[in-house]
């Protein structure tokens, strides 16, 4: 198998964990919090957020969706995507403090559609980024508040997270160009 | 997607995936700002050879919603009346730079001789072909009744076992052979009621059943009635002896909107005739999702102009 695990089960728990911790350590406390998972798999960690945000301060782990599909800037480079659900939660995003929470940080072209899709939502008090992967190359001037784990990686390289929710297991793994080669 | 031209083609996951997309687009409506950047840059042109209000108004507001540039064009007051030809009109407009052409035309078929011929780029939207197709129409009918049976819980969900009474003027509809193609594609039962000399020669091939008793049809408790506007504009012929006597025997009226199961709901096209195929009490009761229809509309549009606008072109790819 070409791909090299980087991240087990119990390794993207612990990230989880400290970046909920983190979350109510900035925010001081866990009010007017409001988690917003990018689809696919930023759903699944800002719910795995907000229960742990729910254990450590009850009433804290409010959480919804926000697809970015219609707001990419290179919808005419590839193939048409299909958007998922946004969900807002019931109170909206007015004067809260958002969280977005997605798997990989690369480009930062993602949050910067997410961050013009927030502006036609209302106006929250402050945004913040928390992702489980950083992998570097970034395009735009974007970074992350709250990374679970730094991955320095070549431009050829892939990254997979797979979650429980969706592929059945936990793991961050990274194919190498020559792996997919070979 | 490349073009829309009818439903007679479509697959069911093309149809549902359609559907799907426009429960996203029907969501940007209760938004703060309910607009998307998504066609910022693109031309969307309605080219109108036939008269219509909510059909153009509906893909305009889509267009706009979805932030695209929406130039009109109309058969009246234009060249056409100087003699300017399909090729020509549209070959005009290409000129000037469009996207993607919804298209209204008279003529059966003309959608896809423009989709089919080398006169123009961009993407063609059928929005009615004479007495042929009008998929849109059916497709946000498709949505509008998934919404009625499945609320929040829409989306993915298909049509199996609905069951949809057609009424009326089916002869001249394409509403109708829109609907019957693509609910039976989701898995919808249709049954056409309406005068003999309203059936269309060939209906025995479609898959739907046929009647002439609009009161066995309601006795059979439909999950939905769709009454079709008696289109006077195509009859060259007397194809029922009196107005009142349509209205009679096959119009939706008081007493049998009364014998309507609880739960069915009435649809309606547009624009309507009141008084002739459907009472006015039918058609502001409860029941009526008619408004509901156009507002859906807008949000099917907007699902399909994406999808004829968005993603890379396959030329580019293949070149």
């Amino acid at each position: 198998m070409p791909a090299r695990v980087v991240l087990q089960q119990a390794d993207i728990a612990r990230a989880l964990t400290r970046i909920s911790h983190e979350i109510l350590e900035t925010n001081r406390g866990g009010s007017d919090l409001v988690l917003l998972g990018i689809p696919t798999r930023g759903v699944v960690l800002a719910e795995r957020i907000a229960a742990n945000l729910e254990r450590f301060e009850p009433g804290s782990g409010i959480v919804g969706s926000l697809d970015v599909t219609m707001y990419r800037d290179d919808l005419d480079r590839h193939p048409t995507r299909t958007p998922s659900p946004t969900r807002l939660p019931a109170g909206g995003i007015d004067g809260k403090t958002v969280v977005l929470v997605d798997d990989v940080l690369y480009s930062g072209r993602t949050i910067r559609a997410a961050l013009d899709a927030i502006g036609d939502l209302g106006r929250p008090r402050a945004v913040r980024l928390a992702v489980l992967v950083d992998r570097g190359h970034r395009e735009l001037p974007i970074r992350a508040d709250f990374v679970g784990k730094n991955l320095p990686t070549a431009v050829a390289e892939r990254i997979y997270v797979r979650l429980g929710e969706i592929d059945g297991e936990d793991a961050v793994a990274i194919e190498s160009s020559e792996g997919e080669r070979s | 997607m490349r073009h829309l031209l009818t439903t007679e083609t479509l697959t069911r996951a093309d149809a549902l995936a359609i559907l799907d997309v426009a429960e996203d687009m029907a969501e940007v409506a209760t938004r703060a700002v309910p607009k998307l950047p998504t066609l910022r840059g693109r031309t969307v042109a309605n080219v109108f050879f036939e008269d219509s209000t909510r059909t153009r108004l509906s893909f305009e507001t889509a267009a706009k919603r979805l932030s695209a540039d929406v130039v009109t064009f109309s058969a009246k007051g234009s060249s056409v009346s100087k003699g300017e030809s399909l090729k020509d009109t549209t070959q005009t407009l290409a000129a000037m730079g469009v996207d993607a052409m919804v298209l209204r035309h008279s003529a059966s078929g003309a959608a896809e001789v423009l989709a089919a011929s080398d006169w123009i780029d961009a993407a063609v939207v059928n929005a009615g072909d004479g007495t042929h197709q009008h998929p849109t129409q059916a497709l946000l009918d498709a949505f509008t009744l998934r919404k009625s049976l499945h609320g929040d819980a829409s989306r993915g969900r298909d049509l199996d076992g609905v069951r949809v009474t057609i009424v009326g003027d089916v002869l001249h509809s394409r509403v109708a052979r829109s609907n019957v193609w693509l609910l039976a594609t989701l898995g919808a039962h249709v049954h056409l009621v309406g005068p003999r000399t309203l059936l269309p020669v060939g209906v025995e091939t479609w898959p739907v059943t046929t009647g002439t008793d609009l009161d066995e049809a309601i006795a059979a408790r439909p999950d939905a009635v769709m009454m079709l506007r008696v289109q006077q504009e195509r009859m060259h012929a007397a194809y029922f002896p009196h107005e009142r006597e349509y209205s009679n025997v096959w119009g939706l009226g008081d007493d049998r909107l009364d014998r309507l199961p609880a739960d069915t709901i009435v649809m309606h096209p547009g624009p309507m005739n009141r008084g002739l195929e459907i009472s006015a009490r039918a058609a502001d009761s409860p029941r009526s999702v008619i408004l509901d229809q156009v507002a859906n509309g807008v949000s099917i549009r907007m699902a399909v102009l994406y999808l004829v606008l968005s993603g890379s072109d396959p030329r580019e790819a293949a070149a």
